[in-house]
């Protein structure tokens, strides 16, 4: 009886894990080119959305300590920002064509650049 | 006048309003704001009726610290990101320190105090310390700082990540040792009411103690091997000057760097280092570029020639005018240039980045699982340890770290040697390179003219630095680039020169003039035969010094011929050893032109390539390349083996060729526009670095595949391994301690392995 009772607690543990972290809905959003981004426990809002071929502002404030999260990476714009804690820091990204991504130095929390 | 300043001690915006209301109130003060987020103030004062050490003490009455200066009207210290950077790692380092060398003490008397059945004899000298030390309860007591106070840090971070919605690492650290730790405390509080609902009695403090010690560990050895990875950055940043002597108004005097502005003039003595780019306008001095540029010679450098920030001045005295400053400096360029290939994404990266979007997820699932299957197979404690060592032995930090950690030590260690890398994908493709194809004017070969031949004339006693001496007497007054050789060279040999009188140029013909009381014309034959002077004896040897595609000039007084002097655009002289290095590496060369076949074709026999694209327009480079390109393609679907062209070139007409091959190699001496266009650029403009940076690619992605190989395998193979798949076989079960250890030695193992790069040989 208690390894059903187990193995059901495990399986409904296992699809609510997913649902967790896969089952995440991306809020819409309008698109500018001006953002405030908190950086606290990953990127709020985690997606944003710019205008194709406009320079953006990213101004990001790291309240989080978590060493992982003190870089900002732009791979596909090649930079790499360090974030010190609690001081915003704006980074100005060249006119976007196409979408493209953002993460922290150790490529765990991630952030999404959308193109409207 | 204008000042900011930092300010200490702000908790909130209110802070700010208090802070700014306090520095209007200043006398001489007529505007001030004060930035929370920044900590920065900044006001307009007049400083004749105050100075920033008395608007310093208006902060300080409010309750506030203000950084300023003590001497009035000077910039106050503002810390530069990097700065900053620095002071957060060394608290960083330093509060890890605190933490491993607390926790480690705890964690080896719990470790003592939770085997009794092996460390209970070491303490024979007093058997009541032992009993004192096995107790649950001194266990908790010694566990909870370890815990909650060493293990703060993966608290925090997995309180922060799961509000988003997200977990890293940290997640999987915390939940293992909290698992751990969490059951111990209710097995030493509850043991009765456990025992009698069936519960096994283990305690596993010591699991979650050396679990947050060894990682912690880890991350201590971690953290100071990655401040290396970036050491390149560092020593370039460290080049820069920090003052400037300028000359204004007549008056001479030292200004800090930043103060510095395009068109001062500024005076370098002996030993000092140049501070900003510019231009010689008085004075000579051989200088040491080897430290920007790479180039192991001093340079010796005359008014007009150019000079380059943080390069040292060996020798001479002299005067420049400031050209570039700030970040438009060659070595903020450079500064720059590194730092974006550092941040750059190599194509082998992919993989990695998309296992580490789900890695920590399927992890949690994964030690769940185990949890179930172990439970439902085996016993308690064994699914119980099995779940902990799952969520312990998971490393994604190691698939992060393998590589970026490579790219930043492998583009530093190109840096070095004067070969900057614009992106780790042109670093990531210049290791496959088969195909080579170098532009002939100014990369193969020098790009100007020089004298290759000196001939005194058949039955002459002349000798060849007399015969130069006079010719470059005569032409010291001409501006035609052949002058400029004969000139040049003359100064190469330190021969002195004398006056020329009566100096006339005769265009398309040459020059005329009295030099060391004799009348002398040096020219081509249009101006000897003008003269009516003989010149049958020495046909055959003009012949073939033309034949060799050089420019033969005739040196004659009145009466007779005196000599030859040859002038071509010379190889560099590294060419020949560079074309038989690529030969060795199965890497084919070819040389494209615009010149003739047969001057196309002396050039490359001298440099032993056989391949050479002659004739070809400047606009029509990029399109040979694409050829060259499609062709290794059929060729790649005919024998299966990949081709990656790379154009190596320097002038503007380069760039579209230089944008159009897999990797576009810029000689350092080019323009901005083929360095721009180019993929890799060679500061020290020495072509041997064509094959340090084929070198330095292969080098590079070798410890690249090796930090992958060695991330995925021990994450796919131990993952399973800590699951317990071997146990049916061989009866092994990971424990968790061991795991920790495993899991804090990949990722160091991985920075370990990227900084043996510092020490490849390119």
């Amino acid at each position: 009886m208690e390894k059903i009772i187990v193995s059901t607690i495990g399986i409904t543990l296992i699809a609510a894990i997913y649902w967790f972290f896969f089952g995440k809905k991306e809020e819409a959003m309008d698109a500018k080119n001006n953002w405030d981004i908190t950086v606290d426990g990953g990127y709020k809002p985690t997606t944003i959305k710019l205008f194709k071929d406009k320079p953006a502002t990213l101004t990001f404030t790291r309240t989080d300590p978590t060493a992982c999260l003190e870089e900002i990476v732009f791979p596909d714009y090649k930079i790499k920002e360090f974030l010190p804690l609690n001081k915003p820091v704006t980074i100005t990204l060249p006119p976007p064509h196409k979408p493209s991504g953002f993460h922290c130095g150790m490529n765990m929390y991630h952030g999404r650049i959308d193109v409207a | 006048m204008k000042a900011s300043f930092p300010i200490i001690g702000m908790h909130c915006a209110s802070c700010a309003k208090l802070i700014e209301r306090q520095l209007e109130r200043t006398p001489g003060v007529s505007d001030a704001s004060v930035n929370y987020g920044s900590e920065q103030a900044t006001i307009e004062y007049d400083e004749t009726c105050c100075d920033l050490p008395t608007i310093g003490k208006a902060v300080e009455s409010a309750g506030y610290k203000a950084i300023v200066e003590s001497v009035a009207g000077s910039d106050p210290v503002k810390k530069t990101p990097d700065e900053l950077k620095e002071e957060a790692k060394r608290v960083e380092l330093a509060d890890l320190k605190v933490k491993v060398i607390v926790s480690s003490i705890l964690s080896i008397i719990i470790l003592l105090g939770s085997f009794p059945e092996w460390f209970s004899s070491f303490f024979s000298f007093s058997p009541k310390l032992y009993a004192l030390i096995s107790k649950p309860f001194f266990l908790l007591a010694l566990s909870t700082p370890v815990q909650f106070w060493a293990g703060k840090g993966f608290y925090q971070a997995t309180w922060s990540g799961l509000r988003n919605r997200a977990a890293g690492m940290d997640t999987l650290i915390a939940i293992g040792t909290s698992a751990a730790y969490g059951f111990s405390v209710l097995t030493t509080l509850f043991e009765p009411m456990l025992r009698a609902a069936g519960f096994p009695i283990v305690m596993y403090y010591d699991t979650a103690a050396v679990i947050i010690t060894l990682i912690l560990l880890g991350r201590f050895l971690e953290a100071k091997a990655k401040a290396h990875t970036s050491d390149a950055i560092k020593k370039l940043l460290h080049l820069q000057a920090k003052t400037a002597r300028v000359i204004r108004n007549g008056k001479e005097f030292d200004v800090p760097i930043e103060e510095v502005q395009v068109g001062d003039v500024i005076r370098v003595r002996p030993g000092e280092k140049i501070p900003v780019d510019g231009k010689i306008s008085e004075g000579a001095s051989s200088i040491d570029e080897s430290m920007v540029t790479g180039e192991s010679m001093p340079v010796e450098k005359k008014a007009g020639d150019l000079v380059i920030g943080a390069t040292i001045n060996k020798t001479g005295t002299f005067l420049f005018l400031a050209t570039k400053v700030g970040k438009d400096t060659m070595l903020s360029q450079i500064v720059r240039m590194v730092a974006e290939a550092q941040s750059s994404r190599a194509p082998i990266q992919r993989l990695a980045d998309v296992v580490s979007g789900y890695f920590v997820p399927i992890v949690l699932m994964l030690a769940v699982a185990t949890f179930v299957i172990w439970f439902d197979t085996g016993t308690f404690a064994q699914a119980f340890t099995n779940m902990i060592a799952v969520l312990i032995i998971a490393c994604p930090c190691a698939l992060g770290l393998a590589t970026p950690t490579a790219i930043m030590v492998g583009t530093g260690r190109g840096a070095e040697h004067g070969i900057l890398i614009k992106d780790a994908e042109a670093l990531e493709i210049a290791h496959k390179i088969n195909i080579a194809v170098f532009d002939k004017t100014g990369t193969l070969t020098q790009g100007k003219p020089t004298v290759t031949d000196i001939v005194p004339a058949d039955g002459k006693k002349l000798k060849a630095e007399s015969l130069l001496r006079l010719a470059a007497s005569l032409e010291q007054g001409s501006e035609h680039s052949l002058a400029e050789a004969i000139v040049a060279e003359a100064q190469r040999k330190k021969i002195a020169l004398n006056r020329a009188d009566g100096f006339v140029a005769i265009p398309g013909h040459g020059v005329a003039g009295t030099v060391e009381k004799q009348k002398i014309f040096f020219g081509n034959r249009a101006l000897i035969d003008k003269q009516k002077i003989s010149y049958h004896a020495a046909e055959k040897t003009i012949s073939n010094l033309e034949k060799q595609g050089k420019t033969v000039m005739m040196l004659a007084n009145q009466k007779q011929l005196l000599g030859l002097i040859a002038v071509a655009d010379t190889l560099k002289p590294e060419a020949k050893e560079m074309v038989a290095s690529l030969g060795r590496m199965n890497i084919g060369v070819s040389m494209i032109t615009g010149d003739n076949k047969r001057t196309a074709g002396t050039i490359a026999e001298q440099v032993g390539i056989t391949n050479v694209l002659a004739g070809v327009l400047p606009q029509e480079k990029a399109k040979k390349i694409k050829e060259l390109k499609s062709s290794s393609l059929n060729s790649k679907l005919k024998t299966l083996s990949s081709s990656v062209v790379a154009f190596i070139g320097d002038g503007i007409n380069d760039a579209p060729a230089l944008a159009s091959a897999d990797v576009g190699i810029a000689m350092g001496t080019g323009t901005d526009v083929a360095i721009e266009s180019a993929g890799i650029t060679l500061l020290n403009k020495d072509l041997r670095s064509v094959v340090s940076a084929i070198k330095l690619s292969k080098s590079t992605l070798s410890i690249i595949k090796q930090n992958l190989f060695w991330a995925f395998g021990y994450n796919v193979i131990l993952i399973p391994v800590a699951m317990g798949v071997l146990y049916p076989i061989t009866g092994w079960l990971l424990n968790p301690a061991l795991a920790a250890f495993a899991m804090a030695a990949s990722s160091i193992s991985v920075v370990g392995n990227s900084l043996r790069l510092k020490g490849v040989n390119i």
